[in-house]
């Protein structure tokens, strides 16, 4: 009797509590993507931002003219490179990370996770400025260490070529922490007895890894992945800090073009329709993985 | 011990109760705490300025509070960069301050947003603002269908940072006044350095002000029928564009901008010898010339395509101070925005910052008649005009004149190739525009 009271009160406590969430994201997610999809089939500007009157639908002619921009396709390929180069290194520096910290024979390893970890959860502005700062071709400290070596100071952010790069590496410092910690996570859920046995029988520590940890990783790497590609797919904060998209468009990425299109030139129309044409290539990257990881499963 | 779901909310409950009310309470009270205070009949005008200038205005405003009791400026600073984002989102969200600095090719953009208010009832009963007192051309820039929207605060126009010593090199005593001269004496200048990587003119592709500059000066009207339509394919642009382009093309102007990463060592170590440029960098310049090359650069006006014409026109910049339309101070605005266009004021926040003051009195002072540097600014305002006043104009030059004349600089297309494009690109920009205005003949 006691029980059942108990139940039913928590469960609308539960609801209680869970109300001002859901309306909140209710408000602030379903809202305003909904609105935004509309958005995409208009030609909503800097006009009709004066004069509502001025909205026209016009079907699908923002996607069809996306298809036919230039610049459009520029800022895929940056944010394709931008990934490609990212996430596998991403991935390789925090499970490295990871099993260092996992393995017994370091000292202090609080203090290295909390080291590792700080980059995460400093603010992304301020440390793309630092890095800005670090990259300089004058005064960086990165070309400075580089000097010690001969080697003549590098423009990192102003070179078509390695503009990018220097992002990526900027990038992967500051998320690879986060990545670390879910590894570790993973790391402490694989049994110890496996390895025991595995030492039984004369494994070395490179078929352990390759055979125990790789594998029982698993779902912790195809969770890694998904998330760090969904992020990195969304690149903004880093270039438009650092580069403003330049040098040379090479650094411009989606939502940076997007950003551009839509709070730049004010065509939010033509803007949204790009939002969209990037969330569905984060939900075809993302079932793809699925696919991939149950048939390597099967 | 063991605690049952139960336990944890009803202890939740007596932590966060008191907890939310206490700060329901608290803020209550500093709403009604700055609410009462507003009672004291003081007028606080919100004025957004843009990076440094924001930082020097501060420095003004105590003078203007003296003289004006009952009436403070709040000034509040925004980044330039994300200046033009953060003004329309807080038009967007009614949230816009009663004055703000714009820079003036920006009035066009506002003004169509009926986001700032006509002047003109102000300007009639000012006795300190009148058109007269301004350069004709930035005038202009302010004003839209007639009606003025903005008053120029802080002026600047591009003109050319030359080295003196180079051109003395080549012959040259004076700064070239015709397009003609300007191309021989790169010729010569060009000639000084053979097989050494070193140019006579700086025109880079990602800055798209030098191509209309020129544009201009040769008579070219950029937009047609009624602005809504790309003139980039006319006889006048093309002629300019090629004129301009040549200089890649001859190998007198470098060709990647990636080269360049700065403007002033490239200066000082002779990798060019002009650079077309505006106030902002005299200091700049100043810092990097110095010791025994402190002497050896000057400015000068922009050449003219025929010899009567000298000055050849430029840009007319600069920012102007606007009153947003759901300002409820608009009179003590107004006089804000007059005390800073005194000459005094405007001589002022010249030495603060070295912004060229918009009102001409003020350029009769000896700290600016004086000035080597400025003689050929006070020369060229006197033949500087406004870029097409649409709201769109930011976008075509920014986006596609900058676009296309790095295509052409890379050979990628010819110049009729590239600029037929143009058109076609800038035409796909303004065929909102071209709906709006047909729309209006409909009316009609």
């Amino acid at each position: 009797m006691k029980d059942s009271y108990s139940y039913s009160y928590s469960s609308k406590a539960a609801y209680f509590f869970l109300a001002p969430a859901v309306i909140a994201i209710f408000i602030f997610f379903f809202i305003p993507v909904i609105s935004a999809f509309i958005m995409s089939f208009t030609d909503f500007d800097i006009y009709a931002l004066g004069n509502f009157d001025t909205v026209r639908f016009i079907g699908l002619r923002n996607y069809v003219q996306l298809f036919e921009d230039p610049l459009f396709w520029q800022s895929l390929q940056n944010t394709a490179y931008y990934v490609v180069l990212a996430t596998p290194l991403s991935i390789t520096v925090s499970l490295g990370a990871a099993i260092l910290l996992n393995s017994k024979l370091i000292k202090y390893i609080g203090f290295f996770r909390l080291s590792y970890f700080i980059p995460y959860i400093t603010t992304l502005v301020a440390v793309a400025i630092v890095w800005r700062f670090i990259y300089h071709p004058k005064f960086g400290i990165l070309n400075y260490f580089l000097g010690l070596f001969g080697v003549n100071p590098i423009d990192w952010l102003g070179d078509p070529n390695l503009a990018m790069p220097a992002i990526v590496l900027m990038s992967v410092w500051k998320t690879f922490g986060y990545n670390m910690i879910i590894f570790l996570a993973g790391l402490q859920n694989i049994p110890e007895d496996l390895y025991e046995a595995a030492s039984l029988e004369g494994a070395n520590e490179w078929q352990k890894f390759k055979a125990i940890t790789i594998p029982m990783l698993a779902p912790t790497t195809l969770f890694v992945s998904i998330i760090t590609i969904v992020s990195y797919f969304q690149l903004f904060a880093e270039p438009y800090i650092m580069t403003q998209g330049g040098p040379l468009n090479k650094t411009l990425s989606i939502v940076g073009y997007m950003y551009q299109e839509g709070f730049r030139w004010w065509n939010m129309g033509y803007s949204a329709s790009i939002s969209f044409v990037l969330f569905f290539i984060i939900m075809v990257v993302t079932i793809l993985q699925f696919k991939l990881q149950k048939n390597r499963l099967a | 011990m063991y605690r049952s779901p139960n336990d944890c909310i009803r202890q939740l409950f007596t932590i966060c109760f008191p907890l939310f009310t206490g700060l329901f309470f608290i803020s209550l009270f500093i709403i009604l705490i700055s609410c009462s205070s507003r009672d004291k009949e003081v007028t606080v005008i919100k004025f957004w300025a843009m990076g440094t200038e924001a930082e020097y205005v501060t420095k003004l405003v105590p003078e203007f509070e003296k003289q004006n009791p009952g009436i403070t400026v709040d000034v509040q600073q925004i980044p330039w960069n994300a200046a033009q984002e953060k003004l329309v989102t807080a038009f967007a969200s009614d949230n816009t301050p009663d004055i703000c600095q714009l820079g003036n090719t920006w009035i066009p953009q506002f003004s169509s947003l009926n986001a700032i208010i006509r002047l003109d009832d102000f300007i009639a009963e000012s006795k300190v603002i009148k058109k007269k007192n301004y350069f004709a051309g930035v005038w202009d820039t302010n004003i839209m269908d007639s009606s003025v929207y903005g008053i120029p605060w802080y002026i600047d126009t591009r003109i050319m940072f030359y080295r003196a010593d180079i051109f003395r090199e080549a012959g040259y005593e004076n700064p070239p006044r015709t397009w003609h001269e300007l191309k021989e004496l790169c010729k010569k200048i060009k000639a000084l350095y053979p097989g050494k990587d070193k140019y006579a003119i700086y025109l880079p592709t990602n800055e798209w002000n030098p191509f209309i500059i020129f544009a201009l000066e040769n008579g070219a009207t950029l937009l047609k029928d009624n602005n809504s339509r790309g003139n980039f394919s006319s006889q006048k642009f093309k002629e300019a564009f090629n004129f301009l382009t040549n200089f890649h093309r001859e190998k007198l102007a470098p060709l990647g901008i990636s080269q360049v990463t700065n403007v002033y060592q490239a200066f000082v170590e002779e990798y060019f010898s002009i650079y077309i440029s505006g106030p902002w960098n005299i200091n700049e310049f100043k810092k990097w010339m110095t010791g025994d090359m402190a002497n050896k650069w000057s400015t000068a006006p922009m050449p003219s395509k025929a010899e009567d014409h000298y000055p050849g026109v430029s840009l007319a910049g600069g920012s102007s101070l606007v009153i947003f339309k759901d300002s409820k101070h608009k009179d003590e605005s107004w006089k804000f925005i007059e005390y800073l266009s005194q000459t005094s004021t405007q001589l002022e926040f010249y030495h603060l910052l070295y912004n060229l003051p918009a009102v001409k009195e003020a350029w009769k002072d000896s700290s600016l008649a004086n000035n080597k540097y400025m003689k050929a600014f006070r020369e060229q305002f006197e033949n500087v005009v406004a870029t097409p006043k649409v709201p769109e104009w930011e976008q075509i030059a920014f986006a596609k004149v900058q676009q296309y004349a790095e295509i052409v600089i890379r050979g990628a297309l010819t110049v009729d190739q590239a600029l037929a494009d143009l058109d076609k690109d800038v035409d796909k920009i303004l065929e909102k525009r071209r709906w709006l205005l047909s729309r209006e003949k409909e009316k009609e």
